[in-house]
Order: C-alpha cells, then structure tokens, then sequence
C-alpha cells in the first residue's frame, strides 16, 4: 500500500485513523518514558502514600508512595515491548509451519495439521500459564508462552491461504514452466500470506496484551518493581478497600489500546479483502 | 440406511478426535521437557536434599527414555491416577475433583449469561443492520470484548461488593452445601466472566442473520409479504443455529480459559487458583494435572458437538 492509499484509506475510515493515532501516540509514549515520565519508576514517597491525584502526581500516588502517572508511561513501554514480543513469536513459529503444511500438502499437512488441532484444543491462558510454569516466571518467558500459544491460529490461517493460491491458474502456469516448489513459495505463496497475516497479527497484538496483563495479574509475568498495566492492576487490587481508585487507570489503558487494536485489524480486514463491496 | 450413514459419522469423528487427544496429552507431558536445566534438581526447589531430587527423578522415571516416560504417565492419566503435588504431597486428582465444581458452576452460568444476553442483542441489531440499534450493540460489543475480565470483575466487586453489600466479595460455596449461597456467590464471577461471551455471541450472530437475511430466498420471502418477524424467527434464527453451535462451543472454550484469572480476583478455590499457584511454586504435576483435564473437557465438548451438528444440519456429511 503506498503511502497515498494509506492516507485516502484513513480519510474515508475515521475510527481506524483514531486508532492509528492512539497507538503511535502510545508508541511514541512508551519509546520516550524515560523522558516523559516525571519519576523514575521505583522512586517512593513514603509520606505520601494512597494519594488523590495532584498538581505533584496526576494520577495520585500507589501504597509505596510512587507516582501512578510515571508508573502508567513505564507500564506502557513493558506492555507494548510484551505484546510485540509474544506475537514475533507467533509470527516466527505459526508462518514457516503454516506455509510448509500448505505448500507440501500430503501427509506432512495432515501432521501438522492435526498438532495446530491439538494445540488450539487448549484453553489458551491456561497453556500459557503452564508453560510459564515450566519455563520459570518473569515477563520475557511468559510472553514466549503466549507466543507458543498464539503460534497455531497464525498457522491454519496461513496455511488455509496457502493452499487456496497454490490451485490458482497462474500457480499452475509457473509450476509447468518448470518453476521449482522453492520458488512458487516464495514467489507466490508467500506474498498471497502477507494481508491476513497483517490483520491477524493485529488483532492478536490486541489478544497479546490482554494476555500479558492477565499473566502480570498472577504474579506470572513482570517481576517488580517493573510495572506493567497489569501488575499495577495487582497492586490496586490488594488496596481496593483503601483506594479503589488506583484500579481505574491501568484498567483504562488496557481497555483502550485493546479496543484500538481490534479497531484497526477489522477495518484492515475490509479494506484489505478485495471482496467487500465498499 | 440412514441410520447406517450417520453410524458412520459417528466412527469417523471419533477416529478424527484420537490423534487429536493424543498429540494434545503429548503437549501436557512435554511441558516437563521445557523446563531448563537438570528437571529433577529444578522441581526439588531450593535446598532439597539429595534423597529427594533422587526421589523425584523415580517420580517421573526420569532415567527411562522419554517414550516410555510418556507412555507410563498416560496410561497412569487415564486410570485417574495424576501424581502428586510436589508442595503438598496430596494426590492432583484429589485437589482437582475439589476445584472443578467451583469452576464448572461459574463457567456454566456465564455460558447461560452469554447465551440468554447476546442471542438477544444479535437478533436486535440484525433485525435492522446499521441502524441506531445496530450501532450502540455493535460498539458495545467491541467494548465487551476488548475489557480485561479481571478489571470488570474488580469494578463489580468494588461497587456491587464493597460499596453496595449486595454480593459476597470473594469465595465459593458448593453447590451441595447451600444452592442459594452457592449462587449468591457465583453471580459477580459469572458476570465478569459472561461480558466477553456476550459481546461475541452478539456479534457472531449479528453477522450470519445479516448474511441470511439478505439472501435471495429471504429476499423473496419478504417480496411475498411476510412479516419481518416471522422471517427472523422462522428462517434467520433457525439458520443461524448451526452458527450459534459454532460459537456456544468456542466460547465454552474461551470461558474455560478466562475463569483462571477471575477466580483470582474472587479468591475462588477453582482450577484457576490451582494452577496459577502451581506455576508460582513450579508445582508441574499440579500443573499438568489441571492442564490435562482442561484440555480433555474441551475436546469431549467439541466431539459433542460434531456430532450435534450432524443431528441439526443433515447436510454436514
């Protein structure tokens, strides 16, 4: 897509051009916390605990004294830094298996296909808590298990795709004048791959961050005192009797570039696909 | 013949489940080989003794090739017998006939939430498409599906619980001990749990009576004359059903999933818990335990519903 029809595209699709923003602001954000953020993480204010929002803290301050808003800005880079790593690694394992099932068929996709089967029969938390627990704790390894987990949908999509294109005529025509398997993948199944992928990769970044902020939630997750939005939901969750305000921020976060993310993937998923009428 | 037919679906579906369940059981107990380092030494924790990383090694046969590790579990999994937990010593099986029950009663009410407010909405926003209607379900949907069902479930403990006393914050009781109190219990864990289910059952429904509607023998229903509501009812709805199957088995799915996290939320003694603190304390044989019978309720709920889908649809070979 040129960068003319990108931007007829957000013209004509306000909420898309919203959610866009939303996410490069967010982006912008998390790459320029250290800057933007007024406190370093892990500074406290031991005075000045379970604090109301002020001219000092925007957003109040947490039962260790240390300012919300700084904490939200560094939460935003670790949240983003996760869901990006998570999907990677569903885009690393889910496309070469996926391409590999659809582009050799047979026996070989029969197998794979019936382990992406298997796989998608776990209840997808659930898995990835356990191979967090196999693996050990922290942010890095349970965002590898949420991108195992992930990795199987990016799979079947691909490999459904795969082999649809590979009976095309043109397919066909390549492979009679002598073009080898090699070459018909990467020349025409791999690109015919590229505008599903995008849109799933999108919504699964929306999946990856709910995710993330669920594992962060049990304790899984980021370890402290690194936050993420869904380990600052942990802390407000033990002082909800004294503050329950504390929980309304991080949540809101969450809700939003959540929201922002499946945004963006489903309009994609219109404009991208040749056969919806516009 | 007919009878002999649909036999035959039956054998072939069961046939199609097996390698299934079994690839799945070989995800379960790989879950062991994941773990870095000499597993043995790993699972004994910090400061054990030499007797008991000795022990565990026996445990899970850990000097035997893994085939025959695996082997062994399974056929040990299947007669009930799951291990024991490596902090408490209490066989899996037992922790996990306690907290299944928790679980099930919230995931079944959110099922009937989800089904009894979205198949509703669905058929509301459908009955006419990008009208106001239709907009404020659709956008409400978007919201239900992209909120984190922990946060929903701290808001409706914050207001429904603490501020308003109307619901117990936290725990479970039985079903057995006391219906009421049982259900007094499971309704903020089943709403907070429902929201997402509700939000997709809506939207999934939405979109195939959309596509039903506007097909050309609905067209010429309505060129007949016949009401709008009889053609919803009469030929979207019942079209539709196979759809609803669809997505009443993915979100069981999906719900199955999202209790773990708002049981933590309730403090409700659930597989939830059980596995979230198993992974805190690399207990794995809880963990697999819980795993392994997650993993067998979905598959046992999908074959059940294949073969539903033959019995509804006769076009499904």
């Amino acid at each position: 897509m040129t960068l003319h029809r990108l931007l007829t595209w957000l013209r004509s699709d306000l909420r898309a051009a919203l959610s866009l923003a939303y996410l490069l602001a967010l982006l912008l954000l998390a790459l320029g916390a250290p800057l933007i953020a007024p406190y370093p993480v892990a500074a406290q204010d031991v005075d000045n605990t379970l604090a109301s929002p002020s001219a000092a803290h925007l957003l109040g301050t947490d039962d260790l004294g240390r300012d919300v808003f700084s904490r939200m800005v560094h939460g935003a880079s670790a949240t983003l830094y996760a869901s990006a790593l998570a999907v990677g690694i569903a885009l690393l394992l889910g496309l070469p298996v996926g391409l590999l099932a659809g582009t050799l068929g047979g026996w070989v996709d029969d197998a794979i296909s019936r382990f992406i089967d298997a796989l998608l029969s776990f209840p997808s938390i659930v898995l990835a808590i356990a191979v967090t627990g196999a693996l050990g704790i922290g942010l890095t390894n349970g965002m590898i298990a949420v991108g195992i987990v992930f990795s199987p949908q990016l799979a079947r999509l691909v490999r459904a795709r795969a082999l649809v294109v590979r009976q095309e005529l043109y397919v066909d025509a390549s492979r009679c004048f002598g073009a080898s398997t090699a070459r018909i993948l990467w020349r025409h199944l791999l690109p015919n791959t590229v505008q599903p992928v995008i849109v799933q990769v999108t919504l699964l970044l929306a999946a990856a961050l709910l995710a993330e902020a669920s594992l962060s939630f049990l304790g899984l997750g980021i370890q402290p005192p690194s936050p993420s939005w869904g380990s600052m939901l942990a802390r407000a969750y033990q002082n909800m009797e004294l503050a329950p305000e504390q929980m309304y921020a991080p949540g809101l976060a969450i809700l939003l570039t959540a929201l922002a993310f499946n945004t963006l993937g489903e309009a994609l998923r219109v404009a991208l696909d040749p056969t919806t009428q516009r | 013949m007919r009878v002999s037919t649909r036999l035959r679906v039956i054998r072939r579906r069961l046939l199609q489940a097996l390698p299934v369940l079994v690839l799945a059981t070989f995800v379960v107990f790989g879950l062991l080989k994941l773990m870095p380092g000499d597993i043995a030494i790993t699972l004994a924790g910090e400061n054990a003794t030499e007797q008991r990383i000795h022990e565990i090694r026996e445990l899970y046969g850990l000097n035997r090739p893994f085939l025959v590790q695996y082997g062994s579990w399974l056929v040990n999994a299947f007669q009930g017998d799951l291990s024991k937990s490596l902090a408490t010593g209490e066989p899996v099986a037992a922790s996990i006939a306690r907290a299944f029950p928790n679980t099930l009663l919230i995931v079944v009410l959110a099922m009937g939430v989800a089904l009894g407010l979205g198949i509703p909405l669905g058929l509301l926003a459908a009955s006419r498409p990008d009208g106001l209607r239709d907009r404020v379900v659709t956008s409400v949907a978007s919201l239900g599906i992209a909120v984190p069902n922990f946060w929903l479930a701290m808001i409706l403990v914050a207001w429904l619980a603490l501020d308003l006393g109307w619901f117990p914050a936290t725990g479970a009781v039985p079903l057995k001990d006391s219906i009421p109190q049982s259900l007094h219990h499971a309704i903020l864990p089943a709403l907070a749990l429902a929201a997402g289910g509700v939000a997709e059952v809506s939207r999934q429904l939405r979109s195939s009576l959309v596509e039903i509607l506007s097909s050309p023998p609905v067209r010429t229903l309505r060129a007949k004359g016949l009401g709008a509501g009889t053609i919803l009812w009469k030929h979207g709805l019942k079209n539709a059903g196979v759809n609803l199957l669809t997505v009443a088995t993915l979100l069981f799915n999906r719900l199955l999933a999202a209790t773990v996290v708002v049981e933590a939320v309730f403090a409700i003694s659930g597989m939830g818990n059980l596995i979230v603190n198993a992974a805190l304390t690399r207990d794995l044989p809880v963990v697999q335990g819980v795993v392994f019978v997650m993993v067998l309720v979905v598959i046992t709920v999908n074959l059940a519903a294949d073969l539903l889908y033959t019995v509804l649809d006769p076009r499904i070979p």
